[in-house]
């Protein structure tokens, strides 16, 4: 199971001096505090895009792009990926890239964004947030696995003859994960393309990210990549530790009283009752999250949120301590000794992908046995092969990513 | 059995506005003669820290979900507003708010208003009818405004209690007339006119290849 954190990329004054860290020291503390994920030993990073103030990943891969190069095993991702205002084109081209550079260690998260003003910014109408999700994703899927791609649609201009340059390492896309809080068709989207589905889990009640989830796996089984307990699920959370509960709750008050979304709103026990979030000691985090399987069932991608709401750096190069020293090690554990064995362990990576793909071309060299059944079998292949990625695969790549930098 | 949902959004206690409440209420149950009603009280009062709440926060807590949850599942709904500054309270347009946008399509609903002065009483016809025609709910034809002189009128042709009872004749016709198997629920709308953020996308989803075909040519 996959463990990281995703950041929104917020710059908020800090409630208990009144002091606004400027977009260049927010910007480098995303850096920090990424690059610190890595080093205390967790999965992945997630960077949000937003295009206004008072934020400041509108460049998601210029960031990770940096971070490729700043860490070694770190799987680079985005909470998320503007779907409906980024041109399918542009976006296939940066993330192909990104994947180039970062030897595979990317895949990416799709959202439509909320804010409706942004999409005439682009060219768009949030009204057809639905419809274009669909139409560029589907364009986005073809530039990423075709080589000539003839294609017209709705939102954009049409394609004649398009090759995507530079093509996917090794010809694999990145793995996508889609996320929503309350749209079906979303969840729907991710069952029908045998994607990941993540739900951000953190500002709504357990109920609604439920009722999301059961959606993705039902669809995700009538689509025919698995079994509905097999789909891929990733979870947010939101966090603040300390060794004693109180000094915890004592000390996030003041920023969860102030916080963008829902300052000025329900109590922190109230909020912390109703939602995810939990304010307390490792032990208390631990069992939260460990409970988050009781609603989502056995899940691939936790993912935390720890540096919003006008937290210091400092502040949250601790917490990201505590979550890699006495958390994380922990929910590993465990996770794992709850989780059946033909439920994969993680989502479906770089080298899982790659061994994958390895096996099928083997097996048609072999006498083409198994090609038919390529189309239902391709995710429980990927699926399988993630369960020991984490030990020889991982290796096998590294090498073959090597020879083709070389 | 008939189910009524009775919103009160009076805020002193007592209040004239929950008194206008009950007594609909109470005319209505009489005017379905023998039927067994139930009668489920809301006072918006206590929901006022949960309904801020649910504006900043975008979700109910459990206390406002219950209380929507018996709007949504009554037969009839009986709301009863104070007028402030020429309109429904802020604390009844706050508790409309909540609703899921199609929650009352179809739903016989009985308009009250209470005020200090006879001077207010076209709010029900120019503040509460428009909002609920407005949610495609169904307004009984006749609503009850009660002033503070109305109280202690007892005139037996045109004081309040004789409008009570012809609003609640009115509306428990409406009633009668829309048993529940009538009552189209949202979901049978075609796949085009759903709403996709309520509930219809759960119970019954949508083959996504015909969601693809809408975009592709």
């Amino acid at each position: 199971m996959q463990f990281g954190i995703f950041s929104v990329g917020d710059v908020t004054t800090d409630p208990t001096n009144g002091r606004t860290p400027s977009e260049h020291e927010r910007i480098k503390a995303m850096l920090a505090i990424a690059e610190k994920a890595e080093e205390v030993g967790l999965d992945v990073f997630a960077t949000g895009e937003h295009h206004n103030p008072p934020f400041v990943p509108s460049s998601p891969t210029t960031t990770l792009g940096y971070l490729a190069a700043k860490t070694e095993k770190l799987i680079l991702s985005t909470s998320t990926t503007l779907i409906t205002t980024n041109d399918p084109v542009k976006l296939a081209e940066d993330f192909s890239v990104l994947q180039h550079i970062a030897d595979g260690r990317v895949d990416l998260m799709l959202g439509r964004g909320n804010t409706g003003p942004v999409y005439p910014w682009f060219g768009q109408d949030i009204r057809d947030g639905i419809p274009l999700s669909i139409e560029n994703y589907d364009l986005l899927r073809r530039l990423w696995r075709e080589e000539d791609v003839t294609w017209q649609g709705k939102f954009r201009s049409p394609l004649q003859s398009f090759t995507l340059a530079p093509r996917p390492l090794d010809g694999i896309p990145p793995f996508v994960w889609h996320g929503s809080i309350r749209s079906p068709e979303i969840a729907e989207q991710a069952a029908y393309y045998g994607d990941g589905f993540f739900h951000n889990n953190i500002f709504w009640p357990t109920s609604h990210t439920r009722r999301m989830i059961e959606l993705y796996r039902k669809r995700f089984e009538h689509y025919g990549h698995g079994r509905a307990d097999q789909a891929i699920v990733g979870l947010g959370g939101q966090v603040f530790m300390r060794k004693n509960s109180q000094d915890a709750v004592r000390e996030f008050r003041p920023y969860f009283d102030h916080a963008p979304v829902y300052g000025g709103g329900p109590s922190l026990e109230d909020f912390a009752a109703q939602t995810p979030l939990t304010v307390g000691s490792p032990q208390e985090v631990i069992e939260r999250t460990l409970s988050f399987r009781d609603y989502a069932g056995d899940y691939q991608r936790q993912l935390f949120l720890v540096d919003h709401a006008g937290l210091p750096l400092k502040t949250v190069l601790e917490q990201l301590d505590i979550l890699g020293e006495e958390v994380v090690p922990v929910l590993r554990k465990e996770f794992a000794a709850l989780r059946p064995a033909d439920v994969p362990d993680n989502p479906p990576t770089f080298a899982s992908m790659l061994a994958a793909k390895k096996a099928e071309e083997a097996a048609k060299a072999n006498g083409g046995n198994g090609t038919e059944t390529s189309s239902t079998s391709n995710s429980s292949t990927d699926n399988s092969n993630t369960d020991n990625s984490n030990t020889d695969t991982t290796n096998s790549t590294e090498t073959n990513s090597e020879a083709v930098s070389k | 059995m008939t189910t009524l949902a009775v919103i009160s959004a009076g805020l002193s206690t007592p209040s004239s506005t929950r008194m206008l409440a009950d007594r609909l209420a109470n005319a209505t149950v009489t005017q379905l003669g023998g039927e067994d009603v139930q009668l489920r009280v809301i006072e918006l009062r206590e929901l006022a820290h949960p309904l801020a709440d649910r504006m900043l926060t975008g979700f109910a807590s459990d206390e406002l979900q219950r209380a929507i949850d018996t709007v949504v599942d009554a037969d009839g709904v009986i709301v009863v507003t104070p007028v402030f500054a020429s309109s429904y309270a802020g604390l009844f347009k706050m508790f409309i708010d909540a609703l899921e946008p199609r929650s009352l399509r179809g739903k016989p609903v009985l308009l009250g208003a209470t005020g200090g002065s006879a001077r207010h009483s076209l709010v029900l016809e120019y503040a509460l009818r428009p909002l609920f025609g407005y949610l495609g709910a169904l307004p009984a034809p006749t609503g009850v405004f009660a002033a503070t002189a109305d109280w202690g009128d007892t005139a037996a042709e045109g004081g309040l209690s004789s409008r009570i009872a012809r609003a609640a004749t009115d509306f428990a016709q409406l009633l009668g007339a829309k048993a529940p198997a009538d009552r189209g629920p949202a979901g049978q709308l075609a796949a085009a006119d759903r709403d996709w953020g309520s509930d219809e996308g759960f119970a019954d989803p949508v083959e996504f290849s015909s969601l693809l075909d809408r975009v592709r040519r």
